[in-house]
């Protein structure tokens, strides 16, 4: 559950493309074991957002620190302390379960007496010990979801990122892997920060929300906050609309959309 | 962990390397099928134009056959070719997002780089193995004792590495599937033209002769060369061949890791 620690800290964080500011001047703040989701349009810059917090992506201005440490100067020991989980398919399909969990255990130093039992006990709380032999090629959407879960976690992060972590799976699959996540808040502590475009997603796991527009935080608050300051009755959908205007049509550039569907398809 | 020792260090790095190479390994293992269907070409160079060109007569060179001044620059030609594109399954992983995955973790990203490089060794001695077997078939006289056969897997391993870590380079630089199919195919005609690896470079303009002794696969060749026959010699020595390399190797591998996070941004 959520303590006074903050463990995500951005100070006017902006990426500049060319003449296209992807994040403008944003200030966020998470704290230890919350689950703080981030909504948004297509292109609203909530992946790039995360791809800086990351490391992945060099900030063009402002500053932010993960698990204490500067995105830019501790970019090895953010790493070190972050799990991710990318929009994209993120496991090798040519390798089992247990293959990819053994490159992530050694890119991450799990000592070797311990790396085995750790990955057999990965597979066994994501629900995947019977599958651990097979190649991911032949898993199911849902099954790669959990499989993607347990590399990122592997090597216990203080704070795991989530970028559209349900996308393209079926509704068991999804709530499967909310109550995964779930677990792992309460059982590890983790901090957890993720996208998502679904509604009862955000209600169903998020501690707060923030919804990002054209590059900006437009609003931060509990689910049960910003509805409430709506007035009676409204829903999440209303809050999302109301903060994100009425030109989300010609938000979403083509590779946003593209790589969402991509991603759906390999995940589905 | 506040101060790791020299010997951490080098043992952790060495795993980070290993995470890498591992994956490939298996992968390749799982399904030979690309590195066994590539083994196609160096066996057309040798059948077809090796054959004919052995009767040409500028191309006589000394007491040996020309398939046996062939034989290496076709093993030279394997590597190379299967290194060079190399770069297409990194743009690949890239695409599927395979490679955020290694990018986010706190390995340097020159174990990475290096990882890469060194399974692409796999690929350059399996197709090394056919180049053999087919040269031993067509009476080649092969230098088989233990020790040349160590020096030809160090120099197929070195020049695997090499060409590999050169395409990540493009790789990096050029992000597509798309691009790269053509600057691939645009660099490895000249690199493989203007080496000694299908004619001597005695018989070359001056020109083309300052270019081939500026060219790493130059040496690849000559090295091979030396320890693959069972009289070989070397134009440079073989200290000079592997030293060229291995410089030329280590620059690259620089180069690759400051670019490499350029693919995942």
């Amino acid at each position: 559950m959520p303590t006074n620690q903050i463990v995500i800290q951005t100070r006017e964080l902006t990426k500049v493309f060319g003449s296209f500011s992807a994040v403008q001047s944003l200030d966020l703040m998470v704290r230890s074991g919350e689950i703080f989701g981030l909504i948004g349009t297509n292109g609203a810059g909530k992946s790039t957002l995360i791809k800086m917090l990351t490391t992945l992506l060099p900030p063009s201005a402002g500053t932010a620190s993960v698990a204490s440490f500067d995105i830019v100067e501790q970019a090895s020991s953010v790493r070190a302390h972050i799990g991710y989980v990318p929009q994209l398919l993120s496991s090798d399909g040519n390798l089992t379960g247990y293959e990819n969990l053994l490159m992530s255990a050694r890119l991450y130093l799990i000592p070797r007496a311990i790396r085995k039992k750790k990955i057999t006990e990965a597979l066994e709380r994501m629900d995947l010990a019977d599958a651990g032999n097979r190649l991911v090629g032949q898993y199911s959407g849902g099954m790669i979801r959990r499989l993607e879960i347990a590399q990122a976690m592997l090597h216990e992060p203080a704070v795991l990122f989530l970028d559209e972590p349900t996308i393209g799976l079926d509704p068991v699959a999804r709530h499967t892997v909310w109550n995964h996540l779930l677990d792992l808040r309460k059982q590890e502590g983790v901090t957890i920060l993720m996208t998502t475009h679904q509604m009862d997603e955000a209600e169903a796991l998020c501690d707060r929300i923030g919804i990002m527009h054209q590059g900006r935080l437009t609003v931060t608050g509990t689910p049960k906050a910003l509805k409430d300051h709506m007035g009676k009755g409204a829903t999440l959908d209303d809050v999302f609309a109301a903060n994100t205007g009425s030109d989300s049509e010609q938000s979403g550039r083509i590779n946003a959309v593209k790589q969402e569907r991509e991603s759906a398809r390999a995940h589905g | 962990m506040a101060n790791p020792t020299w010997f951490t260090r080098v043992s952790n790095f060495l795993t980070q390397i290993q995470a890498v190479s591992d994956t490939e390994f298996r992968k390749l293992r799982r399904d030979p099928s690309e590195v066994l269907t590539r083994a196609f070409q160096p066996a057309i160079w040798l059948l077809l134009f090796g054959e004919v060109m052995a009767n040409v007569r500028g191309l006589a060179t000394s007491s040996s056959s020309y398939l046996d001044f062939l034989a290496p620059g076709i093993l030279a030609q394997s590597v190379l070719f299967s290194a060079i594109f190399f770069g297409i399954s990194i743009i690949w992983e890239r695409d599927l997002g395979v490679l955020h995955r290694q990018m986010v973790s706190p390995a340097p990203r020159s174990a990475l780089v290096l990882g890469k490089a060194l399974a692409s060794g796999f690929r350059g001695l399996t197709q090394a193995t056919m180049v053999y077997l087919l040269a031993l078939i067509l009476g080649i006289h092969l230098a088989l004792e233990p020790f040349s056969i160590l020096g030809v897997v160090a120099f197929i391993w070195i020049g695997s590495a090499l060409f590999s870590t050169f395409s990540l380079i493009i790789a990096c630089l050029v992000k597509t599937r798309d691009r790269f199919m053509g600057i691939g195919q645009l660099l490895t005609m000249p690199i493989f033209f203007a080496s000694n690896a299908i004619y001597p470079i005695e018989i070359m303009p001056t020109w083309l002769r300052a270019l081939s002794s500026a060219n790493p696969l130059t040496y690849e060749v000559d090295g091979l060369r030396a320890l693959m026959l069972a009289d070989g010699i070397t134009k440079y020595g073989l200290a000079t061949d592997f030293a060229v390399l291995f410089a030329a190797t280590s620059i690259c591998v620089v180069i690759a890791a400051r670019l490499y996070p350029r693919l995942t941004e």
